[in-house]
């Protein structure tokens, strides 16, 4: 047990307390909250924004499509061997994060992209209409490719976990498939669904490795943001860089907490 | 509505429960399709791109660059070196932990579960920034060279693995019977070290085996904490050649996108319902 506390003392909890304690300290060393202060300007402001804007996004688009996705695999009636194929490409597909997943999308969306030059093809120019994979909406269509085997691989055995008595009770009294769907199967799912697309918004809030591989850090982003006032040439001021993070860990950690709540609710009756 | 009451014709009744079931199969069919297009085409793009670094034929010319590039097999061996490194380090850690948290002190076991998720709380690119700053100036110093900054880097890897390795040597422990385990094992004269490597480590085989397959996967290309670290890890290493290379980062995609495939296919087939070791 000593190790463990130990360890994770030393390289996970104390790291966060140090980052805390320069994120009040000032250019001249004395404690300040200038750098909180400082994130209501529009850089910081921006960069928040986009980190949410592409989170919600890809959370709900990713919760919604990888949850019907997972009801398709178990319940929709398609061939038994789909589901174990999914299971196993979800595990690929929800690690497949970082500089190779945006080098695949460079090669399908970018400017050189097989998809760009076939759209060309049939004569729609996705560059000259505006469209770049290195954008919001891009990001997000990259990020989706593990945000939905993520929530396919938390809602398999949430879906499970739906008693197949339940269904017969509801049929038994009368019931059709959508009102047992409406009234019995997503109340009881909804704190699982709720729940891990929350688990969806802080895996694409907290991503940088993809973001960076794919834009180098032209779009702005929290994760990217801390990189450049801490590291970066050009822009260099680390106590707002420490700032940010701490925002970020903030956020991070609420969405942790709402998904541990929402788990245990879920249990109760999928447990 | 009353009409449920009356009887129903036997040909409808037989047909009623038909209906649905089609229409949920059509739906399923249409989804799963759909999403199968968007993961299999940036797939194909990629690979068909990787075949294409000869003008005029198709071939594996890009691999073949690929590999013989001067800093892939350098940095991808020190990735591997470092992954496997992490990955025992967890071991070491995380075992005694989740052994000891269920045998003995189940009440610090909430304690120890929110510890684990802290990597989720934490993101990389605030870790590394954190670790290099508590440790990159006197006293401590350790990111004065390449090589003690690569034994931070390990050590961060280990503390990145916790949630899986726990959940993972959790899981195992719950599907044995740890208690009698280890009374049988008092029982006979063994002493705790010996419980542990004889009796719980053979039993937890697959547990850390796919605890071990899924820390590799998400260590082996870890970009952001090592290009803070400025390692010449296989992470930074593959973002510069998408940067400088026009073919060779296909083939590098494809490689990496096999390798994951491996680990977690291997996790699959260990895992299966029914097979145990």
């Amino acid at each position: 047990m000593l190790p463990f506390f130990l360890f994770s003392g030393m390289f996970l909890i104390a790291p966060a307390i140090i980052l805390a304690y320069r994120s009040l300290e000032g250019p001249d060393g004395t404690l300040t909250l200038d750098n909180y202060r400082a994130l209501t300007t529009d850089t910081v402001i921006a960069a928040y924004s986009m980190s949410v804007r592409i989170s919600l996004t890809t959370a709900v688009i990713g919760g919604l499509v990888g949850f019907f996705l997972a009801w398709a695999v178990s319940m929709g009636g398609l061939p038994r061997p789909f589901r174990s194929g999914l299971t196993t490409f979800s595990g690929v597909a929800s690690n497949f994060a970082g500089v190779p997943l945006a080098a695949a999308f460079i090669f399908t969306l970018g400017r050189i992209g097989v998809l760009t030059a076939l759209f060309q093809l049939i004569g729609v120019d996705l560059y000259g209409g505006g469209f770049t994979i290195y954008s919001y909406w891009g990001l997000s269509l990259v990020y989706l490719f593990f945000q939905i085997p993520l929530m396919v691989l938390v809602m398999l055995p949430a879906l499970d976990g739906l008693k197949q008595d339940w269904r017969e009770a509801a049929e038994n009294l009368g019931a059709t498939p959508g009102q047992y769907w409406r009234r019995v199967a997503l109340p009881v799912l909804l704190p699982s669904i709720l729940g891990t697309m929350i688990l969806l918004f802080g895996n694409a809030f907290g991503a940088h490795a993809t973001a960076y591989a794919l834009t180098g850090g032209l779009l702005p982003l929290a994760t990217l943001l801390i990189g450049q006032q801490i590291s970066g040439d050009v822009l260099n001021n680390p106590g707002l860089g420490y700032a940010v993070a701490m925002g970020m860990v903030f956020i991070m950690g609420l969405s942790i907490v709402l998904y541990s709540i929402l788990q245990r609710r879920s249990e109760r009756w999928l447990g | 509505m009353t009409i449920s009451t009356a009887p129903i014709p036997v040909s409808t009744d037989a047909e009623a429960p038909e209906a649905p079931a089609r229409r949920n199969r059509f739906w399923a069919w249409v989804i799963f399709i759909m999403t199968a297009v968007y993961f299999l085409i940036p797939l194909g793009a990629t690979f068909w791109w990787s075949l294409r670094a000869e003008a005029d034929k198709l071939g594996f010319e890009a691999y073949r660059r690929l590999f013989e590039d001067a800093n892939f097999w350098p940095s991808f061996t020190e990735s591997v070196v470092n992954a496997v490194a992490a990955i025992f380090l967890s071991l070491l850690i995380i075992v005694p932990t989740a052994y000891w948290v269920t045998l003995r002190l189940p009440r610090l076991r909430p304690v120890v579960e929110f510890i684990t998720l802290l990597p989720f709380v934490i993101p990389a690119v605030v870790l590394v920034f954190g670790l290099i700053r508590l440790y990159g100036r006197p006293p401590l110093l350790l990111t004065a060279t390449y090589d003690s900054s690569r034994v931070l880097l390990i050590c961060a890897y280990a503390a990145l693995s916790f949630p899986y390795m726990f959940r993972s040597v959790d899981n195992g422990l719950r599907a044995m019977d740890v208690r009698s385990l280890t009374e049988a094992a008092q029982s006979l004269g063994a002493g705790w070290p010996t419980i542990l490597r004889r009796v719980i480590f053979p039993n937890l085989r697959v547990a850390l085996l796919s605890g071990a397959l899924l820390t590799f996967a998400i260590v082996i290309g870890e970009l952001t904490i090592a290009l803070f670290m400025a390692q010449q890890t296989f992470g930074p290493y593959m973002a510069n050649l998408t940067r400088s290379k026009v073919y060779e980062p296909s083939a590098m995609a494809v490689v990496a996108f096999a390798l994951t495939w491996a680990a977690m296919g291997t996790i699959a087939l260990i895992t299966r319902p029914g097979k145990r070791g």
